[in-house]
């Protein structure tokens, strides 16, 4: 869908200006339905028995003496999801099913494998302990590049590294090999005067979100049913849960909760398949929730790394050259996000030749899922450190040297496509231009820049607009809101329309009631969804200027809408009123029936997204401690339709980097075990290790959207890890090569390298 | 096993409830009670989504028992508006946009009305320390502690409803 042509004049009414969301009163008061807020007459509630260990052969399982407890109502194994042509022929399906219940061996610390649906939770738990499991324990592997060694415990013996030529014919961890790139990088590296070269690792980080995965399934005798669940996509779990048990699609309505938090988390399904399955076995519904612990043990964390990077600039500052070698694990099965690694670890810069490898390979942990900006954050980090010290060691500001070589509206990608109108340069200038640029340093601590990309998506997208009696509307949607989306999709209908924000109701849709849509991810629901509302919205003043015809009796095309009214074209079409939408309203079942407006579309022309950041750090030289001095994020939001709920994105993303930066990580024990499966030892950010997070959105229209539209939701994620470890650098004269920079790593850090720096 | 009888008060109404005897307080709201308002997102006691007040002090209600509430005073987020009036620091929370996905709001808004109880002009330093028991990963905090703060200014009366 084109940029309306003068977007920047355009005077909007409703898009742009700051609305409290719709669905806030409800999170204020505790009314909110959230997955575990539901309940259901004769509820049983689902419990999952879990492996204990890395990686085992699971030789035998025996539920009778659960089964024999009273209160217990079923129990499910991998035996109850059947080997159906649907699932078996499409492998990313199949290793879900592997997934959400073991079948010969348990692949990771937390794998399913078994579940009961009990009376009360508590007789659940006690049933667990009774199903007897003989596990055949088996070596492990949870490092990526242990995993990637000849002799490492094998995972899977069906993997074969996809290309790579002439690879052997044996059982591997490396499921695919990825390059990308252009020009001759020898050629670049002998062409530039300073060559920097440096290898780093991060850590697994978890989405985090306070929410645990919780469902309800209620399936009926006839083997239809519901489900209730906080997902990021209801038509993936609707289509997902009925192929794992064997039914048809049409026999499963998916309802969305409110969702307490994805950030790409969200994106798959876990428990709901076992709901479904243990509902449809004992004939009652089953509410299974997950604690904490289950959060972190089996559901997915983004990938772990170790990343190689090689840059080379001339002394103008021009990088001649960029290499780099990723290596992720994405846990017990393959699809870590390198290759979207690969392809955004460059995006912001134009390095006159490329060559990038990426590695995707399993381990014994769970398996991965999206996090905000899959595959970027890491490879970012790793980028801009580098990109950092070539501008140091050259003598340039490190803004300056990022805007010699940015990418600009109309250059080549690095991964490939010519970008369209994009707003990089415009946030570094941002940044350059802000005051916090200018403050200056006290001892012990550095300031850091970093910039980052996201490609965006946009996706299989439906929307349905109604209008109603009293001429309000009521807007279904079928994109659960994890970011403030249903607030966006109220302006802009509303500002099609030409009526109030408060009178246009968004709904996020039921699948029973609404065309397939994607899932809520890749940033696209205000780009996409918006943009169908904005088309269905149109439709919908179609409609409503044929009835206002109708009624004035002449031809439809003489007729236009205006500020909520349809109104004569011109002199000659006739001399009425504008009516409004509120009489065309009370009048449509006389003048034809129901009005709606409806839009189906794979959206394309996302339009990516960049942002700077600029950190200020301050490192206790003592203890090891890391603090965030004062933290600004310049994004481009293309046109912000929210601008507050866009700088809660901005704040929320950069604030996850800082925690994956500084304390987030996965850490197993000798055995393969997750040593820290909570909050207490996975430590997120919390309100005092932090400053207030100053925003500034810069608007660069994207030329795919009506209104300019681009995603922002994950973008913010990308810049923090290099931004906050530059700062650090700055702050101790060493460069952090391994995230998170706890305070153990750091003090080694300091007294392996650091050069103490003067205070000015 | 007999469950055990408790008498509590909550959000100012006498209750009476049965429950078993290892049964949080946060079971006992959300799958007794009905009051599903109060979210759990740890069950350790690390998030403070759970956050009620009890006889004055904010506690983690999956860290307390269902039996002990027995005789004593509960506040949940339920009982935090009146009626269709929203107390301040709700007002300010949705105006301020010091929301996102909405899980750790209730726990967080009760978390800080039991600090204006005791803090009518807390510092930004004596905010975040205060809610630095209540996780939100979607916000980064900042937006919530204007919230506060501006909550907070107005109940003393410095300046207008937001």
């Amino acid at each position: 869908m084109p940029l309306d042509r003068d977007p920047a004049d355009r005077d909007y009414k409703v898009v742009g200006h700051r609305h409290n969301r719709p669905d806030g009163i409800d999170k204020v008061t505790g009314r909110a339905k959230f997955g575990a807020d539901m309940a259901a007459p004769g509820l049983l509630h689902g419990k999952i028995l879990r492996s204990p260990h890395a990686h085992a052969r699971i030789k035998s399982i025996d539920v009778s003496k659960a089964l024999a407890l009273e209160g217990v109502k079923a129990i499910v194994t991998a035996a109850d999801f059947p080997d159906n042509p649907a699932v078996l022929e499409d492998g990313e399906l199949t290793n879900i099913r592997y997934n959400v219940m073991a079948r010969e061996k348990a692949l990771y610390d937390g794998h399913a494998v078994a579940a009961v649906a009990a009376s009360n939770p508590r007789i659940a738990a006690k049933a667990l302990k009774l199903i007897e499991v003989d596990y055949e324990v088996l070596p492990h592997v949870v490092d990526v590049e242990l995993a990637m060694k000849d002799d490492a415990p094998i995972l899977h013996d069906h993997i074969r590294t996809e290309g790579v030529e002439d690879a052997p014919d044996r059982p591997t961890n490396i499921a695919e090999r990825i390059e990308l790139g252009y020009g001759d990088v020898e050629a670049g590296f002998a062409e530039a005067d300073v060559v920097i070269e440096r290898q780093f690792r991060t850590g697994a980080a978890h989405q985090g979100y306070i929410e645990p995965h919780a469902c309800l399934a209620n399936i009926s005798g006839d083997g239809s049913g519901d489900l209730w669940c906080c997902t990021q996509g209801q038509f993936m779990v609707r289509d997902v849960c009925a192929q794992l048990n064997g039914m048809d699609v049409s026999k499963l309505r998916v309802t969305p909760s409110e969702i307490g938090g994805g950030f790409g988390g969200k994106t798959t399904v876990f428990i709901e398949p076992v709901a479904v399955a243990l509902s449809r076995k004992a004939g009652k519904p089953v509410k299974i929730v997950m604690n904490r612990g289950e959060v972190f043990r089996a559901t997915g964390p983004t990938a772990s790394s170790a990343i190689w990077v090689k840059m080379g600039c001339k002394k103008d500052g021009t990088i001649t050259a960029a290499q780099a070698e990723f290596k992720y694990q994405g846990g017990a099965f393959p699809g870590s996000p390198v290759s979207m690694g690969a392809m955004t670890a460059f995006a912001c810069y134009q390095p006159k030749t490329l060559k990038a490898i990426g590695w995707d390979v399993v381990t014994n942990r769970p398996k991965q899922a999206a996090y905000r900006a899959p595959g970027a954050p890491m490879a970012a980090f790793a980028v801009e450190s580098i990109v950092e010290e070539l501008a140091h060691t050259i003598g340039m500001d490190p803004v300056d040297f990022r805007l010699k070589n940015a990418a600009t509206s109309g250059s080549k990608s690095s991964y490939g496509p010519t970008y369209s109108d994009i707003g990089l340069v415009e946030t570094l200038e941002a940044v350059k231009a802000h005051p916090n640029y200018a403050i200056k340093l006290g001892p012990n601590q550095g300031r850091g820049v970093a910039s980052g990309f996201w490609f965006n998506f946009g996706g299989q997208t439906a929307v349905t607009l109604n209008l109603n009696i009293d001429g309000t509307v009521a807007l279904s949607v079928g994109t659960p809101d994890i970011g403030g989306s249903r607030a966006s999709m109220c302006a802009m209908a509303a500002e099609e329309l030409g009526i109030p924000y408060h009178h246009v109701q968004t709904i996020i849709a039921d699948t029973g009631s609404l065309g397939f849509n994607d899932v809520t991810d890749g940033s696209r629901v205000t780009f996409a969804s918006g943009l169908a509302t904005i088309e269905a919205a149109r439709n919908a003043v179609k409609v409503l200027c044929q009835r206002a015809a109708k009624i004035w009796g002449i031809p439809a095309d003489a007729v236009t809408w205006e500020n909520g009214c349809a109104v004569p074209a011109g002199p000659n079409a006739g001399e009425f009123p504008p009516m409004t939408i509120k009489e065309l309203a009370k009048q449509a079942g006389a003048t034809g029936g129901p009005i709606a407006g409806h839009f189906e579309v794979s959206a394309d022309g996302a339009g990516p997204s960049f942002a700077t950041h600029l950190v200020d750090a301050e490192v206790d030289r003592e203890t090891g401690r890391i603090t965030i001095l004062r933290y600004l994020i310049v994004q481009d939001a293309g046109k912000a339709v929210s601008p507050a709920y866009v700088e809660g994105q901005m704040q929320g993303g950069a604030v996850q980097g800082i925690g994956w930066a500084l304390n987030e990580e996965y850490i197993y024990n000798d055995k393969g075990v997750m040593e820290n499966p909570g909050f207490l030892d996975y430590r997120v950010p919390v309100a005092s290790d932090l400053p207030m997070i100053d925003t500034q959105i810069v608007e660069v229209p994207n030329p795919g959207h009506p209104y300019g539209v681009r995603g922002v939701g994950e973008t913010s994620i990308v810049p923090p890890l290099g931004a906050v470890a530059n700062a650090v650098a700055a702050a101790v004269g060493a460069r952090p090569e391994e995230l998170p920079m706890s305070p153990p790593r750091l003090l080694k850090l300091m007294k392996e390298q650091a050069q103490p720096l003067a205070a000015e | 096993m007999s469950q055990v009888h408790v008498t509590t008060k909550i959000n100012g109404d006498t209750t009476e409830y049965l429950c078993d005897a290892e049964e949080t307080l946060l079971d006992v709201l959300r799958d007794r009670l009905q009051m599903t308002g109060s979210k759990e997102g740890c069950g350790t006691g690390d998030c403070g989504a759970c956050t009620v007040i009890m006889d004055g002090r904010p506690v983690c209600s999956c860290l307390v028992l269902g039996a002990e509430a027995e005789g004593r005073s509960v506040e949940t987020i339920e009982g935090m508006a009146k009626g269709e009036e929203l107390h301040p620091l709700q007002r300010h929370f949705l105006n301020g946009a010091a929301l996102q996905c909405g899980i750790c709001t209730p726990g967080i808004l009760v978390a800080a009305k039991a600090l204006l109880a005791q803090n009518a002009n807390p510092t930004e330093t004596e905010i975040r320390y205060w809610l630095a028991g209540n996780l939100c990963r979607c916000t980064g905090y900042d937006k919530i502690i204007r919230a506060v703060q501006s909550a907070a200014a107005e109940m003393r009366g410095e300046s207008h409803a937001a």
